[in-house]
This record gives C-alpha cells, structure tokens and sequence, in this order.
C-alpha cells in the first residue's frame, strides 16, 4: 500500500485541496447549528478513543417523527465539525429513518469511489438533495485514518435518534464497513 | 558479515557522524508521498538499523528453535543468545544480576505484572502515588489495583510549564504510601523528572518506587542502582529495537518475594496435580515460550545505541531539541506545551485555528510523520483544557534540518487551513 501510495507520485497537493475544500473550511471555522437544542428530546454524546475527539448531538423530534431541531457541541478537527455542521442542516426535517439514508450515503461517499450522481440516485429525489453539500466530504477517502473524523457526528446522531446516549466512531450500525 | 563480526564491530568506539548514523536506518532513505521521509515520531516508535534487521533476519534464516528446551545445538544456541541479551540488559541498566531482568511482551506488560504480583501487598487505604503526566500504562494499572484492594491512587499534578516540581511529589509521600510510580521522562512533554529524588523520598517512608523509563532509556543514561529504583520498565521498539519484547527490571528481592505473574511452561521448576513449584528468577516471570528472536534484536539494538560515544549522541538530540523548539516557538499562532528546562526529545505544541489532526494529515503530504492526539495521556490533556496537541519527537537520527521542513511545512499548512 505504501508503495501504491508513493506511486501516486508528486500530485500531493491534489488531495489535499480536495479535502480541504472551501466548503469544509468555512464549515469547520463557523459551523452552523452549534450548542445545544434547549428542548430536546434526545441527547447523545459521541467520541472517537483514537484522538480524543468529541462531539455532543441533540435534537428534538415531534410527534411525526420529524427531526424539528438539531444542534451539536464539540471538539474536533475541521473534518468533523464540517461534518457535524453539515449534517445538522441536511437532516432538518427528516425522520429518524430517512436520516440513517441520508448517513449511508455520506458514508458511501466518504469510503467508495463513487459519483455523486449515483449516492443521489439512489437516494430518490426527496432525500437526494439533501447531500449536495455533504459531497465535500468525499474528499476523506483518500486518507482512509480520517474516514472515522467525517463520520464520528453521524454515528453520534444515529444513537441520539435511536435513544442511546453515547457512540463512539468505531461502532456504526450493521453495516459495519472501513468507517 | 556474520553476526559475530558485527558485534565485535560494535564494541569498537564509534564517532557519532549523524549522516552515518542515518545510512544505518534504511527506512530514512525512503520517501513518502514523493517527499524524504521526516520520521519525528520517534517517542511512539522508533526506526531500526540495519544492524538490528540483519539480527532478526539472521536469527530466524540460520539460527532458530525453542529456547530453555532442546537438547540439541540450534535451541542451545539460541538460549545461549537469548541470554546473552539478557545479560545485555543487565549491563545497560547497571541491574546486580540477570536474575533482576525480565522479558515481557513490552513496557505496559511490565507495569502490569507489577500492578497483579507486587500489587497483591496492598490493602485498603494504601496509597499509590502517581504523576498528572503519565501514560495511560501507567495509569490504568493502578486504577484497576485500586479497585481491586480499595488502596487510593494519588496524582501529582503537572506544573503548566510541564514539570512536576520534587517538592509537590514529596508533599504526596506519606507513611501510608506503598507505591510511587512515575514516568522517568513524559513521553508527551519530554520533562525529565527527579526520579532519584523520588525514590530517597519514597524510600524513606518504605514505599517501593516505579520508573517508566520507555522514553527515557532512548535519550538518558540510566543506572538502576545509582537511582535506587525498585522497578524500571521499558519497551525494545522505542529504543531501536524489535515490538513484542519488553523489560521489567526489579530488585532480586523483590521478585523473589512477589507471587508468579502468568502461569504456564518455563516459569515452574515441577508440576504435579496437587501442586507446582516455581522457577528461580527470572524464569519464574517469564511464563511460555518467550519473545526469544525479538530479545536477541533488543540486544542487538542496545549493542547498536551504546556503540556510540553517549555523551556525542546526546548532545546531538538536545542540539535538535533546542533547534526545534526555537524553530517552532517562532511561528505565530503556534504554543509549545511543555517548556520547562528539565527537558528532551519531545516537543508538543498546538496551533491556534488548526486542529492536530488536520495539521498531522497535511504534513503527511510532505512526508512528515508526526503524532497527533492525547498521546496515551488524557488526563494530561485536560490539565491543559486540550484535547490533543502535534508531537515532533527526536531520534538519534533526527536532524535540525528536518525541523526546518517542519516548520516551513506548518507555514503552508496554515495558508491551506487558515
């Protein structure tokens, strides 16, 4: 892998700049939706054990199951405040249900090599959209040690929706893959 | 050249020429990323020369079986090597005897079988003393002995310019502590502690005295009886040598004292149904076939380290430190966390507006390996409010030029973050 890696020759600012995007900076500098939902109705507090990293998600949820409200606090790299940031403004209105879509196809995004078109597609055109930003992230998948950055708010937002109140980034839903 | 020339060689005063120092480490010639590979995580791991390549590789292509054994020349001879590392380490330590070394599988091994032999003496309300800078193995150890005895674990805590002034330590000693365990050097902050202080100290209310000296065996010149230690512990991979092999040294009379640490093969002198008998020291600690190889490549790198003029080698780490340490210290934005003068080898700091993360992954485009994160130390990080600084660690093949990379490095990680 090393090899494959220094093969990849002298273009190493490349992705950099593709992981660094403006997108992710300003996300990362002046992340929206940040503290904490006064009235909540679920709460979990996530961390990655490698660095130290955390993030607290609440929200809350009415009657129907739609996410009203999404706020989060936390340490964290720019990767994963851009991510927390993002991830507060994409699954605004969701259900519980539609939001783990949403987080496989971050996930999707930031593990394989593939286009944005097709996480949309299969996404359907209602939730579809609500990742045009969250592309950004897919930047990660060349460093595949930050993959766990990107994902640590998801994974922290899937416990608080499912009503567990911590997460770590090693432990996602059944779909256990890379991240 | 066999490996019996080569540790002729190596008993031969050599100059420390830092360029041929690094023509020892072949890893150093690599690159990464299509840039020169500036290894600065030495403190977490350190690289191996060819000196102790060629030992493994030898070991395992001419020379290999079973130690304490066979009755026949492979596995007598690989004993007969396996101890002679041992007897390697004796006199690196400046231990009495051999009996006083054991091999574990690393230096959280050793802490460990301390914590469950040793630790059995405890009772409730005995106090172990221990640094607010010390590593997660030489933390947990003693939690989980604290919540096995009901003894009190108490933490010194850090000065903000890192050190952990004697006379605090001293303050924490009383008659009710049994144990003091403490880093001899912080592999975060790189301070250096008093550590023969600490053990007239403890030693003068009878408490026994811990030393992880993982750090500190790479960059000091250590002697157990000159420090009094009851216990030294440290790791072969940071020194240059081999993972998977580690020593814990104790006072004969303290091993011989304290119950057997695993059971198994090796450490027993009979068995029956009924009941077993213990072999002498060390065996007695080494249950199971032992890391034989990897302790005849810790041997090998301790023939490597000591082959030097220690005096010229050090000198040149704390050259690179202090070089580093300006350097760094020069750019806006950037606080060194650790400064106090009782220092070396390691240098963390933070950045204002980069994460440690972002800042690990973008040098790492340069080629430059740095530690990012709490460092095996959280506690540490929350007595300065952080969750994670950047560590540049020094090697004895680590050069102020490559702080210069580093530095210039940072420079562009800032336009590309800030």
């Amino acid at each position: 892998m090393m090899a494959q890696e220094q093969e990849r020759g002298p273009d190493q600012g490349a992705d950099l700049l593709s992981l660094y995007q403006e997108i992710i900076l300003d996300h990362g500098k002046s992340p929206r939706n940040a503290g904490a939902v006064e009235h909540h109705t679920c709460k979990s507090d996530g961390k990655n054990p490698m660095c130290g990293d955390k993030v607290c998600v609440t929200a809350a949820v009415d009657d129907s199951g739609a996410i009203t409200d999404i706020r989060f606090d936390g340490k964290g790299c720019a990767i994963s405040i851009a991510s927390a940031s993002m991830m507060t403004e994409a699954v605004k209105g969701l259900t519980a249900e539609d939001a783990a879509k949403v987080f496989a196809g971050v996930r999707t995004l930031c593990t394989e090599e593939v286009e944005p078109d097709q996480v949309r597609a299969e996404l359907g055109p209602e939730l579809g959209g609500r990742i045009d930003r969250l592309v950004a992230l897919s930047g990660v998948r060349q460093f595949p040690v930050r993959v766990k950055c990107a994902t640590l708010p998801w994974h922290t937002l899937m416990a608080c929706l499912e009503g567990r109140d911590s997460a770590t980034s090693e432990r996602s839903s059944a779909a256990q893959k890379s991240a | 050249m066999t490996v019996t020339a080569l540790a002729a060689d190596a008993k031969a005063p050599r100059p420390f020429d830092i360029d041929s120092v690094r023509a020892d480490f072949p890893i150093l010639s690599r690159e990464i990323h299509g840039k020169p590979l500036v290894y600065l995580d030495s403190a977490a791991s350190a690289q191996k020369p060819q000196a102790v390549i060629d030992v493994l590789r030898y070991q395992y292509e001419h020379e290999y079986a079973n130690v304490h054994r066979g009755a026949y020349w492979l596995s007598e001879t690989l004993t007969g090597k396996y101890e002679a590392a041992r007897e390697t380490v004796r006199a690196f330590l400046n231990a009495r005897s051999d009996r006083e070394i054991v091999f574990t599988k690393g230096a959280t091994e050793a802490i460990n079988l301390v914590a469950a032999t040793f630790g059995q003496s405890l009772g409730e309300g005995d106090e172990i003393v221990i640094t607010g800078l010390e590593h997660h193995s030489n933390i947990v150890p003693w939690q989980l002995l604290r919540d096995q005895t009901g003894a009190v674990l108490k933490v010194v805590p850090v000065a903000p310019d890192g050190d952990v002034p004697l006379h605090d330590i001293e303050a924490a000693i009383t008659d009710k502590t049994k144990l003091v365990a403490v880093a001899h050097v912080s592999n975060v902050l790189g301070t250096i502690l008093p550590v023969k202080d600490i053990a007239k100290a403890a030693h003068a209310v009878g408490a026994k005295v811990l030393l992880d000296g993982c750090q500190a065996v790479v960059h000091q010149t250590v002697d157990v009886q000159d420090l009094d230690c009851d216990f030294y512990a440290f790791s072969a991979h940071k020194l240059y040598g081999p993972n998977g092999i580690g020593v814990l040294y104790g006072k004969e009379d303290l091993l011989d004292a304290m119950p057997p640490y695993q059971g198994g093969g090796d450490m027993i002198s009979t068995v029956t149904f009924e009941r077993s008998e213990w072999a002498e020291l060390p065996a007695k600690f080494e249950a199971g076939t032992p890391p034989i190889v990897p302790a005849v490549g810790l041997g090998a790198a301790i023939d490597y380290l000591t082959s030097f003029d220690s005096e010229a080698r050090m000198a040149h780490e704390h050259a690179v430190l202090r070089h580093g340490m300006q350097r760094l210290g020069d750019i806006d934005g950037l606080t060194l966390v650790g400064t106090c003068a009782n220092k070396t080898s390691a240098i963390s700091f933070v950045l204002e507006g980069a994460h440690p993360h972002d800042l690990a992954t973008i040098l790492d485009r340069s080629g430059i390996c740095v530690r990012a994160g709490h460092h095996c130390a959280q506690p540490l990080m929350d007595a300065y409010g952080l969750t994670a600084t950047v560590r540049a660690s020094v090697g004895m093949y680590t050069t102020s030029q490559e702080f210069d990379v580093l530095a210039a490095a940072l420079e562009k990680a800032k336009e590309l973050l800030l």
